[in-house]
């Protein structure tokens, strides 16, 4: 039926009726071939970005330490004897490093090999030692073995990803360091331990001193305002206009309204809460920017339209007989509402919840124009608090020239991932569960 | 942290104002709930209303002026040496008191006087918020002992609390228009600010795009130039190469899934494709900027080609990716919902499922095909974090997609990000680039819907 100039002669069985029933036939097999090859194709590539990231990142949750023996010399941490916890933070635990380095290695006295040999360590490692002394001054003046955290080199020549083959120029690890780290590999003082700085710790320049805790501290705080102002309002809105509101221009142009807003680039609405919540008026009562306060605002009227436009369609689908027979027995429509519409639709009011606040929680660029994007180290302790998110921190890793931030990037991607995975099973799960067929 | 206390300590409050109401109510009746007109809960929420609403107001009132009590007690308690201030330093000295209160970093060393004036001003602010939470309780009180002596068996307690109730829905559903009002409002603002400085047509057809303005007004390039159109054509020709891969992609996923796979097939095709939209565009700045850019880099090299690291290929090719979603979801739908019938009458007349997809289903759909497309376009144009992560900076006016482009987001998001004087030209550009975005993603929404409302076919 493909072409109509097609000679009439082609009687069933003929040659010709063959051939073209076969090209026919051979067009079909393709034509379905595409079809499965685009959702192969489809399927492929999502393979392919989870099995990138999570070769890239499953290294990030270990991390190398190197074994030395450290003495706690009372004269670098606290010559006085006073015992003061304020006057313990302040030792030079760095001295106590290299010393204990050094005495490893008394066979390098080059000024410069020695600092190189300093280098071998994070230059963060000096706080595990402060922790533990204000943990116990009584330590001091022993001399204890102490797994301290490795540089990031160090870090990655460990875990493979810098060939010792490759000429010495284009590593990053010299032959010298090789060497020291050979020595201390075989006597055992080498080993990967469970990366906990990663999941306990704010953000830092150095890679091995970094961790996703603070974003993921923020990440909380902004989805706690987020949920706190757009579920409330989204649920009465969706219950107002599903059930109450008239029939008007009113009401028609809201409607028109909510489903643009859910169409609206996420951009937009980082220059609305730019000109908003940090324009003059939000100055004013004290909103400031890096605040979970604004970022979950801003959220929330992004997340809106995905919350209304669920829950009018949970509440649309229960069916009239119920509100009726409510109506029937002599409840008052907000009866009806409260009593019986409104348990009803709450497991597809809550799914559409939770699938807004997954994607709110995976946003970024609207993040980055209110500012929190900013270098925060410290763990946020409430909403008014300078945050970052864990999407912000994954952007800023990801911008960052140091190579072992890729792995960490890498690695906090699979932690959002996991995050979003989770929340999207537990809406599957109240649907599967919850949801009733009328 | 104490806010948070003071908060869930007026819940109480409110709470014991509930049980009160409803207590009394049964009093009043004589212990028969159904002499009261109401349900006894209508009281109590009656008499919680009146203990809760009118001190939120109070709280609402304060929030909006203690801010200003606060700025006419610092510059009254100023410094003798401020009087010889000039404007700009004054402010930067109640900037320093106020951090100087807060415990922030100052940015001068702190001179007795100055620590003086700070602290009068936090001790005024803790007074402040003291007396408001005094403020806030006394009314509370006063509201529920109002309410309480109220609540009597014919007092008509769920018609007042379903007003408040309804008037709540109906500020609620505000917000969302509100929230289209701010936009608009503020993109206007700032645009027509932009372009007093910068002319419109300048704006809309200049063919160079470089933002930086000088430090120093002798400095070359002071002016900075603000033509948008190596921009629009960045973004047009990203967003062509993510729909080369979206729509062949999509579209032929949907054909197969809604017309070859079976109900097992589909059932778990389709979620693992809605994967593809769920994940974070961030996820796709990075596998865009550190996998897909550097493997094109480098087969190009392999073939003699020079790619740029930030080329435009790589970057709409995720977006493509991303996109697939949109478009396969929506023809999906409306390709299952091209009725049966017609599937039958084709396959009577002889024709192969591929014929009859061909010539009868997707010209019977194509309304809302077009409409899903165009959609997908309004999400590419508007997609951010790839861009960002991927794509160039450099404003660069080419038509060869191995090279480095910047579009209209990147340049929102670069302008932005960071500390800038709030009114300078480069900022203010921002928001005429938002507003052009905001205008042509409402106009295709609105085609897009408007193609699918005209053009379907009505079958029932």
């Amino acid at each position: 039926m493909t072409d109509t100039s097609l000679p009439l002669l082609d009687t069933i069985g003929s040659k010709a009726w063959d051939k073209r029933l076969k090209r026919r036939y051979a067009a079909e097999r393709r034509f379905r071939f595409y079809g499965a090859l685009a959702i192969a194709a489809a399927i492929g590539v999502l393979a392919l970005l989870l099995v990138s990231i999570v070769s890239k990142g499953y290294t990030a949750f270990w991390q190398t330490e190197i074994a030395l023996e450290i003495t706690f010399d009372g004269e670098f941490i606290d010559p006085e004897g006073t015992g003061d916890p304020e006057v313990l933070a302040l030792g030079d635990y760095q001295r106590l490093l290299r010393t204990a380095i050094r005495e490893r290695f008394p066979e390098v006295t080059e000024r410069r090999d020695r600092r190189k040999l300093s280098r071998l360590l994070s230059s963060g490692a000096d706080t595990t030692l402060r922790d533990m002394v204000l943990a116990d001054p009584g330590i001091i003046g022993s001399t204890q073995r102490i797994w301290v955290t490795a540089s990031d080199d160090v870090d990655s020549f460990n875990k493979g990803k810098i060939d010792r083959n490759v000429p010495e120029a284009d590593r990053r690890v010299s032959d010298q360091e090789i060497v020291w780290l050979d020595a201390l590999q075989a006597e055992g003082a080498v080993r990967s331990s469970f990366n906990t700085i990663f999941f306990t710790r704010g953000d830092s320049r150095e890679p091995e001193q970094a961790g996703i805790w603070g974003a993921l501290v923020g990440s909380f705080l902004t989805l706690l305002v987020t949920l706190a102002l757009s579920f409330p309002i989204g649920v009465l809105s969706a219950v107002y206009l599903e059930e109450f509101a008239p029939k008007n221009r009113w009401t028609d142009l809201i409607e028109v309204n909510i489903n643009n807003l859910a169409a609206v680039p996420s951009v937009v609405f980082g220059l609305l809460g730019l000109a908003v919540f940090l324009g003059p008026v939000g100055r004013y009562v004290g909103l400031e920017r890096s605040m979970p306060l604004v970022g979950g605002m801003v959220l929330a009227l992004m997340t809106l339209p995905t919350i209304i436009i669920a829950a009018r369609a949970a509440i649309k689908a229960v069916p009239p007989s119920i509100r009726e027979a409510a109506l029937g027995v002599g409840a008052s429509k907000l009866q009806v509402m409260t009593h019986h519409v409104l348990p009803l639709a709450m497991p597809g009011i809550l799914t559409g919840t939770i699938i807004g606040m997954a994607q709110a929680l995976g946003e970024t660029a609207p993040l980055l124009m209110i500012g929190m994007v900013a270098f925060i180290v410290d763990i946020p302790g409430w909403i008014d608090d300078s945050a970052t998110v864990l999407p912000v921190q994954i952007f800023i890793w990801a911008d960052s020239p140091e190579r072992a931030f890729v792995e960490r990037t890498s690695a906090a991607i699979m932690v959002l991932l996991g995050f979003l995975i989770l929340m999207n099973a537990l809406a599957v799960l109240l649907r599967k569960r919850f949801e009733r067929r009328w | 942290m104490e806010t948070l206390i003071f908060l869930s300590a007026f819940c109480l409050l409110c709470a014991f104002g509930f049980y009160l109401g409803r207590a009394r109510a049964l009093v009043t009746a004589g212990g028969r709930a159904s002499e009261l007109h109401s349900r006894p809960h209508y009281y109590g929420s009656y008499v919680a209303i009146w203990c809760g609403l009118p001190a939120l107001l109070v709280a609402g009132a304060w929030l909006v002026l203690e801010p200003l009590l606060a700025g006419w007690v610092l510059t009254a308690n100023l410094p003798a040496s401020a009087a010889t201030l000039s404007e700009g330093q004054l402010s930067l000295l109640i900037t320093d008191i106020k951090n100087l209160a807060t415990g922030n970093v100052t940015s001068r060393a702190a001179d007795p006087e100055l620590i003086a004036a700070a602290e009068s001003y936090a001790r005024f602010r803790d007074i402040g918020r003291i007396a408001m939470f005094g403020v806030m309780v006394a009314v509370a009180v006063g509201g529920l002992g109002y309410a309480r002596q109220r609540v009597l068996p014919r007092l008509r307690a769920r018609n007042s609390v379903e007003r408040v109730a309804m008037v709540t829905m109906q500020v609620a559903s505000t917000i969302a228009i509100l929230t289209t009002v701010g936009i608009v409002g503020s993109l206007l603002f700032e645009a027509l600010r932009f372009f007093a400085k910068v002319p419109f047509t300048e704006f809309l057809f200049g063919l160079d795009w470089s933002p930086q303005t000088a430090l120093r007004a002798d400095q070359v390039g002071a002016s900075g130039a603000f033509g948008a159109i190596p921009l629009f054509a960045g973004t047009m020709m990203i967003t062509v190469i993510a729909m080369l891969v979206a729509v062949p992609i999509g579209l032929f996923s949907a054909i197969y899934m809604s017309e070859y796979a079976g109900p097992r097939v589909r059932a778990t095709v389709k979620p693992v494709l809605e994967v593809l939209a769920g994940v974070p565009t961030v996820v796709y700045g990075f596998f865009a900027a550190l996998t897909v850019a550097p493997f094109f880099r480098n087969f190009g090299e392999s073939l003699g080609l020079t790619v740029s690291s930030e080329s435009a290929l790589a970057a709409g090719m995720v977006m493509g990716i991303m996109i697939i979603p949109f478009v396969s979801s929506l023809s999906d739908d409306v390709m299952n919902a091209v009725p049966q019938t017609l599937r039958d009458g084709a396959y009577a007349l002889g024709a192969t499922k591929a014929e009859t997809i061909k010539q009868v289903i997707v010209p019977a759909a194509l309304p809302g095909i077009v409409g899903g497309v165009l959609l997908a376009v309004s999400r590419a144009i508007g997609e951010t974090m790839i861009v960002v992560m991927a794509a160039g900076l450099a404003a660069n006016l080419t038509a060869n997609p191995l090279e480095a482009v910047t579009t209209v987001t990147v340049q929102i998001v670069t302008l932005l990000v960071g500390d800038q004087e709030y009114d300078s030209a480069k900022t203010l550009a921002a928001f005429a680039l938002g507003l052009m975005l905001f205008t042509v993603t409402l106009v295709l929404n609105v085609a897009a819907l408007h193609v699918v409302r005209k053009y379907r076919e009505k079958y029932d």
